[in-house]
């Protein structure tokens, strides 16, 4: 029953896609309706999902339903779907955001000249997603992994006109195919040892020691390569600021809330699958990605690329989370950050449109009054991000602090320590670059006089958006529900003999407790600090921004390069790949197809040898022989003259010539 | 219906109906076409109840006929197919109307003599595949390289000439080892057994010697590696595609150079098992230097039909990579994977002429912004395109998911570079795309292009009907192959074993005198 309900949640997108792709054009307002209400009817069916199964509230809630894909030799391959807590939730969160990116586009792409082929890109980025966070096994999500890929691919180059997009699209479709060989290598390895992709099956052969050690570790890694690509983690994280280059509802939908975290979101579904080994680096990759993306996001001036870095840090914080074992807390993160940074970009782009594609902060300024809807919502998801108490950002992150603190305590290691002093000094930080683009945005004298008389409030289609979205940013971290229903899953879950309860819960709590208690008050504290410094500096204009970058130019540079990493790649994998392209090029024309014309040549070359040969040795020979026979013929013919006469005379002087040569010889 | 003669059916119809181009009027273009079209599409149709009359339970031959033809060589007319050479027989019969439609407009000069070629290719493509005798395929191997030879030599570009010689001489070199080969193996089986024959079925029960096995695998195997094209062997591959005319494109890419898998699956394999597992790592090797390298090679082609050729080289690689794992899925895999690159690259060749006819060039340089001017032609692109280079629900990947799943159990290592090939697929296609698609449109001639007529859309509809169904449901793909898979590896195993056994008696007889 609810199995079917998540069979057409999954399946309606794509069949808006279909229509709207072939048809889309001549429907009426070019289809823009079908995709939207596909998406509205999606979200009231996962709704029904989410209170079917949370009614239940069984932490261990779960239905699967399979079916053979492939059958070869005693191989099965099968698919099928998985529903839990985890995925009623993922499948509230992603209908609930793609449905309001749906309306909030029908405003923003108006008179697109590709407005009908948007929708159904659209579409099938919702069809892919929703199939990603249904399937049961591990082919099925890396397959569904690559479809949202291409989907994102083909709406960061939107409008391909441009060349940064189209090199946008290019960069980020590879950039994720390097994490998700990896992946898939990953997958690989785990069916070559458990012959199954099935995930409960797969865990259920760790829990029996089938794959472990030193292997366990491995795969773990491996697959951690797909969540490392695809929520732009360090050292793969180069991809989404360019994304930015698509429209910004999909970078809300796709860059922000949904496809990004799909990466976290596998590492949740495969959570047992990661050794401690494997996650200290699962917890380092997060860490280092959450800081210096946060870096980065304080100096930019394009309020997209500071919601696309704040995006990449955010993501660092529920990897690092899941890493240190808060599988709770950065699922949770998972969710609150949909809400609050879909919030975000949708108010971006409706300062954005308001400003006639004007994305500079420099050139915005005192926007809050021309803007009041789009104002308000943006900075209440503001101080959810920056971790002001009461809003869903705060109780995630500080759920994510806690855990890490915890996790320190546990280990007494100073790598974790180390970890969770990066991320309090992160969520410092957060809160200072996200008041900064607040204050540059809204605040202060419009610094295009122009722009700023033209500016207006947008339709209701995309306020309404907005306002929807600034609800769940205020009331989502409330209630016990999301920590007691989605709950950390261990290998004694899949094991075959009955399950074993974690004996060590209740020992751990009081530790727990006072973590949590300290980690609140020093994350208040960093929230706060950093607005303050960002209201000194942008609100109050104590001291100037400039004159800061001016002193420590050396460091400015540096972050508003973006650490240099894509002038590290460009000079290293891309012109490497390039260089040993063109050497392999020249090498198989000169070298191989050399050798090869060079035998042609050389055959060439002996058949003329062998031709002259034959011309002037065997062939004059025979010519020869023929000549002298020739001649012999051409001097006996004068004998020939056809006179009795002459041959009655030949013949006497031939019968001399013989009776004398007789009697010469007896 | 069983009794019904199919396999020569549809192996002689193209041939008649050459016959029949030759009563046509030299000027009566239109007729000639429309006749072709009608020969093959007719044989298409009747092809089609092979599919499903074709029983999957069995590994044994179907649809034999068998009928005496050189008694005093024995050889005889032997034709049957199993799951290997189904669905290469399918591909060649599905794929022949649509050339024929594809060079409606292309061919001008002498149409009847390209319809006459180009059905005669056909007879010759399908006769290697049902052939159940040696000398019968050897026939038709050889008989299929002449028609292709007039096809790039005469409809071909400006060094036609070159590339039509190198095709030809290449592929002769290759086939003569092939001939020496079968004379050696015809006379020792003959003076071992006392009946000379060449039934493929005699051949695939006698266990050759281990050593004999080597040379003569060595022999066929060259003349399929060059037919393949294995690196290094694969340099004709790319002057005959660029040199051809879209049509021999088509068939080179989606038929032609399956014979090379083909030829290694049905015999190389089977009838000498030692030597082909005793030389399966260096193919596999080179099937992986294939991926990387042709991926790497076709980056830099400035000309988009060299930088398809050279994707072919690539996407063989995977082929030949899945067939010497010797297990079920990378066999499968690799035989899907032959019928997926005939669907995809010849799209990609249709695709590259169709933009051809209207601009005359190839260069991408020429190109770009060409999207916003085409949107249906882009569309087709960009499907084929991902199809190419393996995205999931497409074709492409369960070929290639399917091979390294198999070569994985075999070699981790060698399956990790392989893997990494598909990044550099990904790079060349979509930056081949990028450039000639993408971008704003910054040459005068390409603003004017028009978008695909019906007949180009009615060309590539079916191909991209495949191209989704085997990415979402191989299913009755995979399902047709498995028994004749399944009894090709056991053959090969027990037939080793067999002659491992063989050579330790020898052995000990030879130790006890």
């Amino acid at each position: 029953m609810i199995v079917d309900y998540v069979i057409w949640i999954v399946l309606l997108p794509l069949i808006s896609f279909a229509i709207q792709i072939f048809f889309g054009k001549r429907l009426p307002r070019q289809g823009d309706w079908l995709p939207t209400s596909v998406m509205f009817i999606d979200l009231l069916l996962s709704l029904i999902v989410a209170g079917k199964v949370f009614s239940a509230y069984d932490p261990e809630f779960r239905i699967t339903r399979s079916f053979e894909w492939v059958v070869l030799g005693t191989t099965t391959i099968k698919f099928g779907i998985l529903i839990d807590n985890l995925t009623a939730v993922m499948l509230f969160i992603v209908t609930l955001v793609s449905s309001l990116v749906h309306l909030f586009s029908i405003g923003y792409m108006h008179g697109d000249p590709r407005y009908s082929r948007y929708f159904a890109y659209l579409s099938l980025f919702s069809f892919s997603m929703l199939g990603l966070i249904s399937v049961d096994n591990f082919l099925g999500i890396y397959m569904f992994w690559e479809l949202v890929g291409v989907s994102s691919y083909l709406l960061i180059g939107f409008w391909f006109e441009k060349h940064s997009a189209s090199n946008a699209a290019k960069k980020a479709f590879l950039v994720n195919r390097v994490g998700d060989v990896g992946m898939f290598i990953g997958i690989l390895l785990i069916f070559a040892i458990t012959h199954t992709f099935n995930f409960s099956e797969v865990f259920g052969k760790i829990a029996a020691g089938e794959l472990s050690g030193a292997l366990l570790t491995t795969a773990g890694i491996l697959i951690f390569c797909g969540a490392v690509g695809k929520s732009a983690q360090f050292p793969l994280h180069v991809w989404l600021p360019d994304a930015m280059e698509g429209p910004t509802p999909v970078s809300a939908l796709i860059h922000a809330a949904t496809m990004v975290a799909a990466g976290v979101y596998l590492v949740g579904r495969t959570f047992v699958l990661y050794s401690e080994h494997a996650l200290l680096v699962i917890a380092g990759i997060g860490t280092i990605t959450a800081f210096i993306a946060a870096t980065i996001a304080v100096v930019q001036m394009d309020i997209k690329k500071v919601l696309a870095y704040s995006t990449i840090s955010q993501l660092g914080y529920m990897i690092a989370a899941l890493g240190v074992g808060g599988y709770n807390a950065g699922l949770f993160h998972l969710m609150t950050h949909a809400f609050f940074k879909a919030l975000l970009f949708l108010g971006a782009g409706s300062v954005i449109h308001a400003m006639h594609h004007e994305q500079d902060m420099r050139q915005m300024g005192g926007l809050r009054h021309k803007l009041p809807v789009t104002f308000a919502t943006f900075l209440i998801a503001t101080m959810a991000i920056s971790g002001v108490p009461g809003l869903a950002g705060f109780f995630s992150k500080d759920a994510i602090l806690a855990a890490s603190l915890e996790k320190a305590m546990e280990t007494g290691m100073l790598y974790h320590y180390t970890i969770f002093a990066i991320l309090i000094f992160t969520a410092g930080l957060t809160a200072f670059y996200m008041f900064r683009a607040l204050f540059l945005t809204f605040y202060g004298t419009p610094r295009n006089k122009e722009k700023f008389d033209h500016a207006h409030e947008s339709p209701g289609t995309m306020t309404i958006p907005l306002v929807a979205l600034a609800v769940f940013t205020v009331i989502g971290g409330y209630g016990k529900w999301f920590e007691e229903l989605v709950r950390k899953p261990n290998l004694q879950m899949f094991a075959e003999s009955g399950a074993v309860q974690d004996a060590t819960h209740a020992a751990t709590e009081a530790a727990a407790h006072g973590a949590h208690t300290i980690a609140m008050v020093l994350s208040i504290a960093f929230a706060f600090g950093g607005i303050a410094v960002a209201m000194l500096y942008y609100y109050w204009n104590k001291y100037s921004a400039e004159a800061v970058s001016k002193k420590f130019a050396g460091i400015y540079n540096f972050l508003w390069n973006k650490w240099y990493f894509d002038e590290l790649y460009q000079a290293t994998a891309v012109r490497g790949t390039l260089l040993l392209s063109k050497a392999m090029g020249w090498f198989d024309l000169n070298v191989i197809d050399g050798l090869v014309n060079n035998t042609a040549r050389l055959t060439t070359l002996i058949s003329f040898g062998s031709g002259t040969t034959d011309n002037r040795i065997v062939d004059g020979l025979v010519n020869w022989v023929a000549r002298i026979i020739g001649w012999f013929g051409a001097t006996l013919r004068e004998i020939q003259t056809g006179r009795v006469q002459a041959y009655i005379l030949m013949a006497l002087g031939a019968f001399i010539l013989l009776y004398v040569i007789q009697l010469a010889m007896v | 219906m069983s009794d019904f003669p199919f396999l020569t059916t549809i192996t002689a119809l193209p041939a008649l109906g050459a016959l029949g181009l030759l009563f046509f009027p030299k000027t009566a273009e239109k007729g000639q076409k429309l006749f072709a079209l009608l020969v093959t599409l007719a044989t298409f149709i009747v092809s089609v109840p092979i599919y499903f009359n074709f029983d999957p339970s069995t590994p044994a031959f179907q649809f034999v006929e068998q009928y005496s033809w050189i008694e005093v060589l024995g050889a005889s007319y032997h034709v049957g197919i199993d799951g290997i050479s189904l669905f290469m027989v399918l591909l060649t019969t599905f794929l022949a109307p649509l050339i024929i439609l594809s060079s409606w407009t292309a061919i001008r000069k002498s149409v009847k003599g390209f319809l006459i070629s180009m059905l005669l290719l056909e007879t010759g493509m399908l006769g290697v595949f049902v052939s159940l005798d040696l000398l019968l395929f050897y026939v038709f191997w050889e008989a299929m390289l002449i028609p292709m030879y007039f096809i790039i030599g005469i409809w071909g570009g400006e060094r036609r000439i070159y590339a039509a010689i190198k095709f030809f001489i290449y592929t002769m070199v290759g086939s003569l080892l092939m001939m020496v080969a079968l004379i050696v193996m015809y006379l020792y089986v003959g003076r071992e057994t006392g009946t000379y024959t060449f039934d493929y079925l005699v051949f695939r029960e006698y266990l050759l010697p281990a050593g004999i096995q080597t040379w003569l695998f060595l022999a066929f195997g060259l003349s399929f590696a060059i037919k393949v094209p294995i690196f290094p062997f694969h340099t004709w591959l790319p002057d005959a595609h660029v040199e051809a005319p879209t049509a021999g494109s088509v068939v080179l890419a989606g038929v032609l150079l399956k014979m090379g898998t083909y030829g290694f699956l049905r015999f190389c394999l089977p009838l000498f098992p030692n030597a082909s597992v005793q030389f399966a790592p260096l193919i596999m090797i080179l099937a992986v230097i294939g991926i990387l390298y042709g991926a790497w090679v076709a980056m830099v082609q400035p000309d988009i039909k060299k930088l398809v050729a050279y994707s072919s080289v690539s996407h063989l690689g995977f082929v030949m990579l899945g067939i010497f794992t010797f297990t079920h899925q990378g066999m499968q895999g690799g035989l899907i994977q032959m019928v997926n690159h005939g669907l995809s690259t010849g799209a990609l060749f249709l695709i590259v002429g169709m933009i051809y006819e209207r601009r005359h060039t190839r260069l991408i340089a020429e190109f770009g912004g060409l999207a916003r001017q085409l949107p249906i032609f882009a569309t087709f692109f960009m499907i084929v395109t991902l199809s190419s280079i393996g995205l999931p629900g497409l074709n492409g990947f369960i070929g290639e998911f399917l091979v390294l799943l198999g070569a994985f159990q075999t070699n981790q290592i060698l399956t990790a570079f392989a893997a990494s090939g598909v990044i550099f697929a990904a790079v060349y296609m979509l930056w081949m795309f990028r450039r000639v698609m993408f971008g704003p449109i910054t040459r005068e001639e390409n603003k004017s292009l028009a978008d695909l007529n019906l007949r180009e859309v009615v060309v590539l509809i079916p191909i991209i009907v495949f191209i989704v169904w085997i990415g979402v449901w191989a299913q009755p793909f995979l399902g047709k192959m498995e028994a004749s898979v399944d009894h090709l590896i056991r053959l090969v195993d027990a037939k080793k074993t067999a002659v491992l056994q063989m050579n330790d008696q020898h052995m000990w007889a030879r130790g006890d005198k």
